[in-house]
């Protein structure tokens, strides 16, 4: 009997996975629902919904970018303190000193690449007409994956903390300050008053909801951070088990009908 | 002027690769092309010949290899060194690329021969040949150094494959749109129903998704060694770079702001461009092209979300990395980006456009209202209306008549298929998605700066 073998035989083996690498049809099916992981498909799906040239595979490399991402998210924040002394010194030496530093630039470089898949993805979804009746609820979630999608690398694109972070949220959050009503330089603002005292300042607008400041400093670092690592992938996960039950649930992956 | 190299020594090594690279590519088609035989028929038109096409691909293939290799082993200055882009292509490009409008026309004009000529340029021979093309078009483009501050900037790196990446399934799609609409023209079936029997996951679709996690890795990881992520000088509140650019992804609600306040460009067009994309599948009523590819069936859809897509979101990307310097000012791709450089604005509103033509024009409504600085409110809100009432008309027609309009006319039976209140939300988010070119014309055409412009109260439009 050969090691590998013996290991295949042993108990432990055995009680971890409850079926043997299948080869004939029987056991092909029933390792698709004895396995965790691979019950999230079915047992069998049409031939052409595979094909790579009909799906281009986009959403299921965007799940996979999103798992890279939360690995190599995890180590680096064994590594990475929010805070303004050590952001940034944290990421150079991350560039320049740690090993493993590489987990950084895969996890900016997966970044990029999930937010084109993501489009991608949608794209096709569009072009095959995949959103049309009885799909139409699981576009409206794919449309939320993509904000939070984009949301995610906003508020990452903060962390490390150098000019091209913090000039960049700074743009892009000067926009909330022209929210209308919320933002304390957006149409109608002045309603909002109490006996004369606006309750919309700079200090109390939708800018400051996410700043956490009137500009942007170390409470938004902590803020973003808290959105970047905790609260927004929690809700990704949550509408990605939603995303995928509905794929199943509204007939499988995109056929024609 | 600067005085920085075009060329380098490892510039030169670096695009001898490159083109080692498209080299390998084109053997490889090379090879595809002979063994499916056949010979060229423009060349047969031009010499009267049976030339096999896979002999001029072979000839074009040696060509880049020469090429390559003159650049791997160049040891001649690199000021002397012969393959770069010329100085007066360099000049046309920036003249026709940076100015908004001439960039947006051509986006525009490509946009519409894509849809136009896309029987022919779906051919495998010419996509290869556009290819081609525009891979060498970047490959001499490196040879100059203003373009590969941009280019060449890490986070930018993303962008350029983008490019590549939409174009190809772009034309992925159109190929197979194409292939169906003839299918069912001839009343057989779509591509996806032929040949589609049932077949187990595992191991099928398994061994794909095992494929494609490794060679997923092994790209990030290569990408990861060969290109730095991005790292700047330490962030500093007090030295604001110039231009100040949000991340890639918004680039194009940066441009919008061009055009538009930050109320609009930065709030309302997004939550509208959001809410729209989420109406899509309660506003489509057709129920043509279901899981399948096909254009002629679904064109209006299809058309739209393409203009969307391709003119309005990535053009506009592509104009707000590349092309957007200091100052927010427009550079050509070989364009030096100079902090003087002056752009001369004079832009106009509606309303003092109104009232400064209307004692000619409309006499009888007299002259531009202006508050008393000890106005009451009320008062004040008055002739504030009054002022801007061009603007509000415009935009009153634009919003609520034009739809029952188009309900009327060009788009009667989607208004009958639709109903009266999908209708609407459908008249409307078409509208909105238009009011940024119809502002940019505007803009370009008359210097317009708000149709209503009540900069009182934060309410420009």
């Amino acid at each position: 009997m050969s090691v590998g073998d013996y290991i295949r035989e042993s108990q432990i083996w055995k009680s971890i996975f409850r079926h043997p690498a299948p080869h004939d049809r029987r056991n092909r099916v029933v390792v698709m629902l004895t396995n965790f992981f691979l019950h999230l498909h079915p047992v069998s799906v049409k031939k052409q919904g595979i094909a790579l040239s009909y799906t281009w595979c986009m959403g299921g490399i965007t799940f996979f970018l999103f798992l890279v991402e939360t690995i190599t998210g995890v180590l680096l924040m064994f590594y990475y303190r929010p805070t303004l002394e050590w952001a940034f010194n944290d990421i150079r030496s991350l560039r320049d000193v740690t090993t493993l530093g590489i987990m950084r630039e895969i996890h900016r470089w997966g970044a990029h690449a999930m937010v084109i898949t993501v489009w991608l993805h949608m794209y096709r979804v569009f072009l095959t007409g995949s959103y049309k009746p009885p799909r139409e609820f699981n576009w409206v979630v794919g449309v939320l994956l993509l904000v939070l999608t984009l949301l995610l690398s906003f508020t990452g694109y903060l962390l490390p903390w150098d000019q091209l972070a913090i000039w960049a949220i700074t743009v892009g959050s000067n926009m909330a300050r022209a929210t209308p009503f919320l933002g304390s330089e957006g149409p109608g603002f002045q309603l909002l008053n109490v006996g004369g005292f606006d309750l919309i300042t700079s200090a109390s607008d939708a800018r400051f909801l996410l700043l956490g400041a009137r500009d942007v400093g170390e409470s938004t670092l902590n803020r973003f951070y808290i959105l970047h690592c905790v609260a927004i992938p929690l809700v990704v996960a949550g509408l990605i088990a939603i995303h995928f039950w509905r794929v199943r649930k509204d007939g499988g992956i995109s056929q024609p009908l | 002027m600067h005085s920085h190299p075009d060329l380098t020594s490892s510039v030169i090594q670096g695009l001898g690769a490159f083109y080692l690279v498209l080299f390998l590519m084109n053997a490889i088609y090379t090879y595809f092309s002979f063994k499916k035989g056949g010979h060229s028929k423009f060349l047969e038109r031009l010499t009267g010949q049976e030339i096999p096409a896979a002999a001029m691909w072979a000839l074009y293939s040696a060509f880049l290899l020469m090429i390559a290799v003159a650049h791997l082993t160049s040891t001649s200055s690199p000021n002397a060194f012969l393959f770069k882009l010329p100085e007066w292509v360099k000049y046309y490009v920036d003249v026709i690329v940076a100015d908004p409008v001439s960039f947006s026309v051509l986006s525009v004009v490509l946009f519409a021969l894509m849809i136009l000529l896309r029987e022919w340029w779906v051919k495998p021979v010419v996509a290869w040949i556009l290819l081609n093309v525009s891979v060498i078009a970047l490959g001499l483009s490196m040879t100059d150094w203003d373009f590969r501050q941009i280019v060449g900037k890490p986070d930018n790196v993303p962008i350029v494959a983008m490019l590549f990446i939409v174009g190809f399934f772009t034309w992925l799609y159109f190929r197979r749109a194409i292939e169906n609409d003839k299918r069912i023209d001839e009343g057989r079936d779509v591509f996806e129903k032929e040949d589609n029997e049932k077949i187990l996951v595992w191991p099928d679709l398994v061994y794909t998704e095992l494929m494609c996690m490794v060679i997923l890795t092994v790209i990030l990881v290569a990408w990861g060694i060969l290109l730095h992520a991005p790292l700047e000088e330490p962030g500093s509140a007090v030295k604001t770079p110039n231009p100040s650019k949000a991340p890639w992804y918004f680039l194009g609600l940066q441009e919008m702001l061009v055009y538009y306040d930050p109320w609009l460009a930065g709030v309302v067009f997004p939550s509208v461009i959001l809410v729209g994309l989420m109406a899509i599948p309660y506003i489509d009523f057709n129920k043509g092209g279901n899981g399948y590819y096909s254009f002629k069936e679904r064109w209006f859809a299809i058309s739209t979300f393409l203009f969307g897509f391709l003119p309005l979101w990535v053009a506009m990307i592509i104009l707000g990395t590349f092309l957007r310097g200091p100052n927010w000012n427009m550079f050509g791709p070989f364009e030096y980006w100079d902090v003087h450089k002056l752009e001369v604005l004079y832009n106009v509103n509606l309303s003092e456009y109104f009232w400064l033509y209307s004692p000619e024009w409309t006499p009888w409504v007299g002259a531009m209202p202006v508050a008393p600085p000890d106005a009451s409110l009320p008062q004040q809100a008055r002739i504030i209306f009054l002022r801007e009432a061009p603007g509000f008309i415009a935009v009153i027609v634009y919003l609520a008549v034009l739809p029952p309009l188009m309900a009327m006319t060009l788009f009667r039976t989607y208004f009958l298929r639709m109903g009266f209140l999908r209708f609407m939300v459908f008249s409307n988010l078409l509208l909105m998605m238009l009011a940024l070119p119809i502002k940019m014309v505007l803009r370009w055409a008359f210097n317009l700066k708000y149709i209503i412009a009540i900069p009182e109260w934060f309410i420009n439009v």
